[in-house]
């Protein structure tokens, strides 16, 4: 390698590990700081390392907080509207990729322009409707909003369309109803769509903190965010190390799911047409 | 002849918008014959395949199958298979699930199809067994039985070609449709699969709908050759037929291997006596062979020697350039000199020069 190249590679390196350190700081600083006994949290000195491993600030928070509480929410609310957006976004996206219907260009470019709107705009509306049909405060408030899903109908249409339409023919010659074709095959050929579809969807709303605070106030509603606000509440600011804790806990489940997944997340968004 | 219509196309017409696809289409499909809708691409053969499956639906006309009007009936319903060009397999299954879908479908209820949990549905288990069994069978006929546990896209082009044909099999339909099923194989295989596909119609013995664009297929294999031309049928008949008496010069153009000659009367040819000054006379290359007494004379200009024949290209003095095929023995001349040519006046073809129609005249036989 010649010195102009190595100094070029250095170079780039050094910038991306820079990007990298000033993304994860914050997280690092979290990571440590849940390890971290209470003593050595206020130090003036800045000390990533603890002196010991303090596994009682995650004992504390899984026990004496309601963090678990926090993440089952967590879990039943994301896994809720996943589960309707796929019910809803795959049958969509096949009508809009496969079947010739009237009105099928205009349907699609509504989706398109769906895609636009952010939720924020919609969001007053939705609660107005829901405090006058009374379904605020509960799970349905923070499930059903994000059911119709503009995002997950153009990626699954999209994957979809690449798929020849001889195959679906073929299905419906062996006697497989519209909708046996959609589960049995239009879903499992999308499946590379639905990791990273399932990918965005939970960390979206795993992380969403916007409409939880809206919608809800019972705390026993509250999901992993909206719950650490109420943990920092309750516990004044000073059981950083606990809070820290929680705050590790809660990220985790993404952290890990991400990189269990990160292949097919990729793959599914190159093979979805949103790259290249 | 005289075995029952299984399926008969009536007055169908099919429109895209504005444009006409199929334009009074008539067919019939007899009980055991092998059909072939010929055509070059385009011409709207694949569409009369999807009507006769119920896959697409006649904008006028009737589809009857076994004299029943079956326009509302879905492919599924009318228990007609269908090979597809693509061959269409699912990937996310193993060759065993691809051909028992059909079969899973028809025996199998909703909840006993659900994975795992279905075992427990009463009755299914019996009718698993029968799923098996029966794939078994097909997958011995089409010797597929070491392939069962593959995913289709570890299989060459010859072994999808089976496994979509165990698919159609397994569920004795009442008729076999086939979309050009061997245009995506190899020059060798697609004979081989040829004469397996006909062994496999006379296994079955029921009518096969076969679509090609190639001519020599469809002549190898087919005993009705219906050939479309532009969204019409052009002339159906036995594959005789078609060679013998082509009933227009676009049919004679499309049926031979060696394109057919056709001369304007101001071609060279005039001087035959007794035939329609206004006609176009047709001759094809493998009738007309060099004579000592031929009946005109044209410079030669290229031989390609094949061992059993010698594809003559020939210029004649009014500038038209001809095939003719000599017998593989033939000693050739060298280029450019004169050879004559005769043909028996039974292997003429006339027709009219503005319809292109074929005219019988009284001795064209």
């Amino acid at each position: 390698m010649t010195p102009g190249r190595l100094f070029g590679r250095s170079l780039s390196l050094a910038l991306l590990l820079i990007g990298a350190l000033a993304i994860l700081l914050p997280f690092i600083w979290m990571v440590s700081l849940a390890f971290k006994p209470q003593d050595e949290i206020f130090t003036a000195t800045i000390q990533l390392l603890p002196s010991r491993i303090e596994w009682s600030n995650f004992t504390k928070a899984l026990t004496e907080t309601d963090v678990p509480r926090y993440l089952l929410n967590g879990v039943i609310v994301v896994v809720g509207i996943l589960a309707f957006q796929i019910l809803f976004a795959v049958p969509c996206a096949f009508a809009l990729a496969h079947r010739r219907f009237a009105g099928r260009t205009l349907i699609f470019g509504l989706v398109l322009a769906a895609l636009l709107v952010p939720f924020h705009v919609t969001a007053i509306p939705i609660f107005l409707g829901f405090a006058q049909i009374g379904i605020l405060n509960t799970y349905w408030a923070l499930i059903l909003p994000f059911v119709p899903t503009a995002f997950g109908i153009f990626l699954f249409r999209q994957f979809l369309a690449q798929v020849p339409s001889e195959l679906f023919d073929a299905a419906r010659v062996d006697g497989l109803s519209e909708t046996a074709i959609v589960w049995r095959i239009a879903f499992p050929l999308a499946m590379p769509a639905a990791t990273a579809f399932a990918i965005f969807s939970i960390t979206a709303h795993w992380n969403d903190l916007f409409w939880p605070l809206i919608a809800t106030t019972d705390s026993d509603l509250a999901t992993p965010p909206r719950g650490i606000l109420f943990f920092r509440d309750e516990e004044s600011g000073d059981d950083v190390g606990p809070l820290m804790a929680a705050a590790a806990l809660i990220t985790a489940p993404l952290v890990i799911a991400f990189l269990l997944a990160q292949r097919k997340f990729t793959r599914g968004l190159a093979a979805g047409g949103l790259k290249g | 002849m005289t075995s029952q219509a299984v399926l008969e196309l009536r007055d169908v017409t099919r429109r895209f918008g504005a444009s006409t696809v199929l334009d009074a289409v008539n067919v019939t499909v007899r009980d055991g014959s092998f059909t072939a809708l010929l055509g070059a691409s385009g011409c709207g053969k694949s569409t009369t395949l999807r009507i006769m499956a119920g896959l697409d639906r006649p904008t006028e006309g009737e589809v009857l199958l076994s004299g029943e009007n079956v326009a509302d009936k879905t492919a599924y319903e009318r228990n007609i298979a269908m090979v597809f060009q693509s061959y269409a397999l699912y990937p996310h299954l193993t060759v065993f699930q691809n051909i028992a879908l059909p079969l899973t479908m028809r025996h199998l209820n909703a909840f006993s199809r659900v994975p795992g949990l279905g075992r427990l549905a009463p009755g299914s288990a019996t009718a698993r067994e029968l799923i098996t069994k029966k794939v078994t069978e097909t997958a011995d006929i089409l010797s597929l039985a070491d392939l069962l546990h593959r995913k289709p896209n570890s299989l060459s082009g010859g072994q999808k070609q089976r496994v979509a044909l165990g698919r159609a099999l397994v569920r004795d339909p009442v008729m076999f449709l086939l979309d050009e099923p061997l245009s995506n194989l190899d020059a060798r295989l697609r004979v081989k699969m040829r004469s397996e596909l006909v062994s496999l119609h006379k296994r079955t013995d029921r009518p096969f709908v076969y679509v090609t664009h190639d001519q020599v297929e469809a002549m190898a294999m087919a005993d009705q050759i219906i050939v479309m031309i532009k969204g019409k049928v052009a002339q159906a008949g036995s594959p005789r037929d078609l060679y013998d008496r082509p009933a227009d010069k676009e049919v004679a153009a499309f049926i031979g291997t060696n394109s057919i000659n056709f001369f304007e009367p101001d071609d060279g040819l005039g001087q035959m006596n007794g035939y329609p000054v206004n006609a176009l006379i047709g001759i094809r290359p493998e009738h007309l062979a060099p004579a000592a007494g031929g009946h005109f004379g044209a410079r030669l200009e290229t031989a390609e020697f094949l061992g059993s024949e010698t594809v003559l290209g020939l210029r004649t003095e009014r500038g038209k350039e001809i095939l003719a095929i000599a017998p593989g023995d033939y000693p050739v001349p060298a280029p450019g000199s004169e050879v004559r040519l005769g043909v028996s006046p039974e292997r003429l073809h006339l027709f009219d020069r503005q319809s292109g129609k074929r005219l019988n005249a009284e001795h064209a036989r």
